[in-house]
């Protein structure tokens, strides 16, 4: 259950701060601002979570794939899963290093700021601010991998993947 | 479980594979309406830097605004009268660095100085331990536009023709014909008084904020840093010297620390948050400090050079209002940020050398 629910939880989180982070870097309307400051927290939250659920895989080891899954999507499967941790938790610490190295106070909301974790740098804000629009495309795309996949197990294979994610049981 | 996709007929296999196909085009779509891909109409941070460097040229390493500039250090020496009003640390009474740029406005970085240019502060408060204040002032008594839409068409505006070097008059006029509040803030701004020079000149933030106390309570605030340098009228340019105005900077804060108070304006309800638009004069004035700036030093050395004086960085007190501008700003800003930080290695020597500062200036 608690996997379930990370899942799901970072799933709306995730997929909401691709596109706030597409949206507020293509407008100068006044929803800049308010898409900024949520960005900020909202990757911060994805950082903590990526944590808990790290930690919570450890202790609750994912259920295997299904023996009928070919050995060629198994290593996709797991190949996929991992870019996804991987970028659960090098987003928000790309962006909090970038806030850092270009000298930007790094305020979650109101008085509450976190401190710079790297020194104040114009050429390592310019390659980590590069890395955040790269990984953000990256991770985009592995979503939307990991979505057609998981539609193509609970669509077309009806193996119970899906449904050990939805349901909580497998078929 | 087994895998049943051999259960499915020809028919239902093409219809889900359909369905997957549309789920994954929808989000896809989504995601491109979101980054401006299906709007190409709508106004980025990249059209308006873009425009920026159709106006200006390119000018590598270099702000794609108030490109030539010089920076400055000092403190600010708060008399505690802002926290009345603000809870903002940097308001309670005390001393507080300073970083700070004065610049002109304009993406030209090796414009010659002249007095019809507008002069700019910007000006970065940080408190030891506690939340910092960044703001970009110019001298104009009022904004010309009053948001980033009529900012950007008076620019692409103002854009030189190719055959003839210079902006095309018809366009000039068909932007002032659909823009009567440029017009009427114009003829304010053709009114004022210019200054001899940067050190005695007024800098207006322009944009309306709001002050917020301990106890949740706002007022709208605009403010200003008024010298205590004496006023005296411009001069005309000094054609032998492309950095005359520098150059007399330079010598003024040799001669003796220059200091601006700054002033905070209290607005009432109801009274205009755009910047185009003036507060009636009876408005509250408060002295929140005296800013001291006596240290310049060339951007190609300075501490200003890799700063963005983003105007939307203030402190728990400070927030922004109705005024959509300041969002605007903060948004082209940090695009130009991220370009001349990316070229920084490439950025050839500011107009201002520190071998200029350093020969104290012509006085």
């Amino acid at each position: 259950m608690p996997s379930r629910l990370l899942h799901w939880l970072m799933a709306v989180l995730i997929l909401a701060m691709l596109a706030i982070g597409i949206g507020m870097v293509a407008t100068v309307s006044s929803r800049y601002l308010t898409l900024v400051s949520w960005h900020r927290p909202i990757g911060i939250a994805i950082l903590v979570l990526a944590v808990i659920r790290l930690w919570n895989r450890f202790l609750n080891p994912a259920p295997a794939l299904p023996a009928s899954v070919p050995p060629a999507q198994r290593l996709a499967a797991m190949a996929s899963q991992w870019l996804l941790y991987g970028l659960m938790f090098a987003m928000p610490l790309i962006g909090w290093g970038m806030l850092s190295a270009a000298g930007y106070p790094i305020v979650l909301f109101g008085s509450l700021q976190l401190p710079p974790i790297l020194p104040h740098d114009p050429y390592l804000f310019a390659c980590l601010r590069e890395a955040h629009t790269v990984g953000a495309f990256l991770f985009f795309a592995v979503v939307v991998l990991h979505i057609a996949a998981a539609l193509f197990h609970g669509l077309i294979r009806r193996d119970g993947v899906l449904s050990s994610m939805t349901t909580g049981r497998p078929g | 479980m087994e895998d049943e996709s051999a259960k499915l007929s020809g028919g239902a296999r093409v219809v889900r594979l359909g369905a997957i196909g549309a789920v994954v085009l929808g989000v896809t779509a989504g995601f491109a309406y979101a980054g401006g891909w299906l709007t190409p109409g709508r106004l980025t941070q990249t059209t308006v830097i873009d425009g920026f460097e159709a106006q200006n040229g390119t000018h590598i390493g270099f702000r794609r605004n108030h490109a030539k500039g010089l920076c400055a250090a000092g403190w600010f020496d708060s008399t505690g009268e802002g926290a009345t009003f603000s809870k903002a640390d940097v308001l309670a009474s005390g001393r507080v660095p300073v970083i700070g740029r004065f610049a002109f406005a304009g993406g030209m970085p090796f414009i010659p100085d002249s007095p019809g240019l507008v002069r700019s502060l910007a000006l970065q408060f940080k408190p030891p331990h506690g939340q910092e204040w960044r703001t970009a002032m110019i001298d104009l008594p009022l904004f010309p536009v009053a948001n980033v839409q009529a900012f950007y068409a008076q620019m692409i505006a103002s854009i030189p023709d190719r055959k003839t070097g210079k902006p095309d008059p018809e366009k000039m006029q068909a932007f002032k014909a659909a823009h009567p509040e440029t017009v009427a803030a114009m003829a304010v701004i053709g009114k004022r008084a210019v200054s001899s020079g940067f050190s005695n000149d007024t800098y207006n933030a322009l944009d309306t904020f709001e002050f917020v106390d301990k106890d949740g309570r706002s007022v709208p605030v605009r403010w200003s840093a008024v010298p205590a340098q004496p006023f005296s009228p411009a001069a005309p340019q000094d054609k032998q010297d492309p950095n005359y105005l520098f150059d007399a900077l330079i010598a003024d804060a040799a001669h003796h620390p220059l200091t601006w108070k700054m002033i905070a304006t209290i607005g009432q309800p109801g009274d205009p948050v755009s910047p185009d638009l003036p507060w009636p004069e009876d408005r509250q004035h408060i002295d929140l400090g005296t800013v001291t700036l006596d240290k310049l030093t060339s951007e190609d050395v300075g501490p200003c050079t890799d700063i963005n004086f983003d105007p939307t960085v203030l402190p728990a007190g400070i927030s922004t209002s109705a005024d959509a501008i300041p969002s605007a700003r903060s948004a082209a800003y940090s695009r130009s940020f991220m370009l001349r930080e990316k070229e920084r290695a490439a950025k050839p020597p500011s107009a201002v050398t520190e071998t200029d500062v350093l020969a104290g200036g012509k006085s």
